[in-house]
């Protein structure tokens, strides 16, 4: 789960690390108090008004300016609420700005970066630090990897102070600087841990010309297998900045994904799901959707998986790829021929069911008067579905 | 042989008066793998399974009372990782977690402190094992598989059935199908793995399906191309997956270049491993494999 810029700040003061602070607006008729709010509170009279996405790029996509005075900082404010962003991980359409965070200006003498997430490889948290601040940090690990140093947490132990000082060494700090970033780097692993985090990212963080550090952005994304004890976290969604459709679907205990293809496709088990997805593109079609519908595949959650397939109109034609294990394929057969009778479906559907009780459910199928198009294997399933979306 | 389980493992099922746990106990024990007990904290004393399995309050209990060398779990996600150090503190040699759903900090915290013990983790979030007319351990629909010498290993769990169903069909058995796991911490990697087979005398050649994220497919390229004789046909899921999504399992997103099925398929290529395009070409592409 993602959360905002503005809410990854929260958590970090929370934690003691000193953010770029202001104050988050989502009516234009508030901009002016807020900008006031923002100079009285951190006594300052330059501003940054910042588009409130989840999605990265912000600035580059014009969501973000520097404003010298009120006056500017106001029509900046005006411009960016309400505007439709589009940045490099925004959909094509871009993503509509429902709220705008006006903080203080601050002056930068340099920039770092900062960034904790799970090493996979090592099945352990790495901390990583980067003098090359401000960029895109996948450029850096590219073009210049030395310059990113890293340690690794034994999960058992927690983050050392030991670390803490060899990134600050790392990074150049000395003296205050030194004292500052030791405490920050704890902070921060502790607001990652405590919080239950996938990835917390300071990009940048910086040194002002008065010698202090500073979090001026804040990335936080969360384990979504810990949400559950995560309450705080979890009230922080915003549906906003998710697929209608796919929200829709998770209601459903469905897990839907929306691609740009025509062929629509329901599968149980992820795995499955991708590979049903892959051999669609290699007979030459191209996926609409992920969709898995888990371990239970009943009338239900086959309905209700067309309802979410069919909603997207460019799909030409749907695959039903089920390998029954301890479902049975010949109750899943019932449920598809309900369904789509109930349904009134007006697209090719093709299925493919295997494993325990295939034969039966296969006579079932053909033996319904309901126009589906049967398949036994893999193969002959992804030919046929995407013969019949083209 | 096979690998990690066969018909003398002695299997306990944590978590056996739930819904889960004793329906897929009574899976096993039917299959043929010898259950000996559960383990249910407070159902202490009771017997499951028309009245045949003793239940436990405490996996210290079950190991002392039933010598188990083989634990399932069916723990709920919040307590699992709980049990897996649980099993291991009883002495417990393999653990096989079911449970779909644990935080990852959890699972980081288990699997390092396994490290310290004798204990063997497969799992999270997986099917679990099963060796062909000898023991399942899991979840795996016993009837799929015959007895026979390919090894399987899978980050997933249909997936591999859709696998194993195919190499039925090409009159393939196997030696033992191991579902490993598609969570992004899990306790037995699939170079492990790769090496339990090739030590298997059982075993002539080995399935590996994997699928995007992480970098566990190109670790095992890699140790394969230095240490496995054995043929190896691998397939990557996800090649149409966009990247920076998660597809369903927690671990299965692109996020770099190498993530991409794609990169991970050309690494295992270099590396040796007779790499399959199409899903649907696992079971053919073994025997063209085998036979040559």
């Amino acid at each position: 789960m993602k959360i905002h810029e503005h809410e990854a700040k929260d958590i970090l003061k929370e934690y003691g690390v000193p953010i770029q602070d202001g104050f988050v607006v989502d009516q234009e008729s508030d901009i002016e108090s807020a900008i006031d709010k923002v100079s009285q509170e951190f006594n300052c009279s330059q501003f940054v008004v910042k588009a409130q996405i989840h999605a990265g790029g912000r600035g580059k996509g014009g969501g973000v300016k520097f404003s010298s005075d009120k006056a500017k900082a106001i029509a900046n404010a005006k411009s960016i609420l309400g505007m439709t962003l589009v940045t490099h991980q925004t959909a094509k359409e871009g993503q509509l700005v429902r709220k705008i965070y006006i903080t203080e200006a601050i002056d930068i003498a340099k920039e770092y970066y900062v960034a904790i997430t799970l090493d996979r490889a090592k099945s352990k948290n790495v901390f990583m630090v980067s003098t090359e601040g401000g960029v895109e940090i996948e450029e850096v690990a590219e073009t210049n990897p030395e310059k990113i140093i890293k340690v690794w947490v034994d999960p058992n132990l927690g983050f050392q102070q030991s670390q803490a000082r060899y990134l600050a060494f790392s990074l150049g700090f000395t003296g205050n600087q030194l004292k500052q970033a030791v405490k920050l780097f704890s902070a921060l692993y502790k607001a990652y841990e405590g919080t239950d985090a996938s990835i917390a990212e300071i990009n940048p963080l910086v040194l002002t010309d008065q010698d202090n550090l500073i979090a001026l952005d804040a990335k936080f994304n969360f384990d979504s297998n810990a949400l559950g004890r995560q309450k705080d976290v979890l009230a922080l969604r915003d549906v906003h900045e998710e697929d209608p459709t796919e929200v829709e679907a998770s209601k459903f205990n469905l897990n839907y994904i929306k691609l740009d293809g025509n062929v629509g496709c329901m599968v149980n088990g992820a795995g499955l799901a991708m590979a049903t997805m892959d051999i669609i593109k290699l007979k030459g079609g191209e996926p609409a959707n992920f969709l898995d519908v888990g371990g239970g595949a009943n009338v239900e959650t086959v309905k209700n998986g067309f309802k979410i397939i069919l909603s997207d109109p460019s799909v030409k034609a749907v695959l039903i790829n089920i390998f029954g294990g301890i479902v049975r394929c010949d109750r899943v057969a019932n449920g598809i021929i309900q369904a789509v009778s109930e349904l009134d479906l007006n697209v090719p559907v093709v299925v493919r069911l295997a494993g325990t009780n295939a034969v039966e459910a296969k006579k079932l199928l053909e033996n319904s008067g309901v126009s589906i198009l049967s398949a036994e294997t893999l193969e002959e399933a992804a030919v046929k579905v995407v013969g019949a979306a083209t | 042989m096979a690998i990690l389980v066969d018909k003398d493992s002695k299997i306990i099922v944590q978590g056996i008066t739930g819904s889960e746990g004793s329906f897929h106990a009574e899976q096993c024990l039917e299959y043929g793998g010898n259950v000996v007990g559960g383990v249910t904290p407070g159902k202490g004393g009771q017997k499951v399974i028309n009245d045949t399995v003793p239940v436990f309050n405490t996996c210290i209990e079950a190991r002392e009372a039933t010598s188990a060398n083989v634990s399932l779990i069916f723990v709920p996600p919040p307590f699992a990782a709980d049990a897996i150090i649980e099993a291991a503190d009883a002495g417990i040699e393999l653990v096989v977690c079911i449970t779909e759903g644990i935080p990852v900090i959890d699972m980081a915290r288990a699997y390092t402190y396994l490290k310290s013990t004798n204990t063997r983790l497969i799992g999270p979030n997986c099917p679990g094992l099963l060796t062909p007319d000898q023991a399942k351990v899991g979840i795996m629909p016993g009837f799929i598989a015959k007895k026979g010498s390919v090894g399987v290993i899978s980050k997933s769990g249909t997936l591999t059935y859709e696998a194993v169903h195919q190499l039925c069909n090409e009159g393939l058995g196997q030696s033992t199908c191991v579902g490993i796991g598609g969570d992004p911490v899990i306790g037995t990697k699939m170079a492990e793995l790769l090496q339990l087979f090739e030590d298997d005398s059982e075993t002539e050649a080995i399935v590996m399906i994997g699928e995007i994220g992480g970098s566990m497919e190109i670790e095992a390229a890699e140790y394969a191309k230095e240490n496995i004789k054995k043929p190896i046909i691998g397939f990557i899921a996800g090649q149409t997956a966009p990247p920076g999504r998660r597809m369903g399992h927690a671990g299965a997103i692109v996020s770099g270049a190498d993530e991409s099925a794609e990169a991970k398929k050309k690494i295992m290529a270099s590396c040796g491993i007779h790499v399959v395009d199409s899903p649907a070409e696992i079971g053919k592409t073994v025997k063209k494999v085998l036979v040559s």
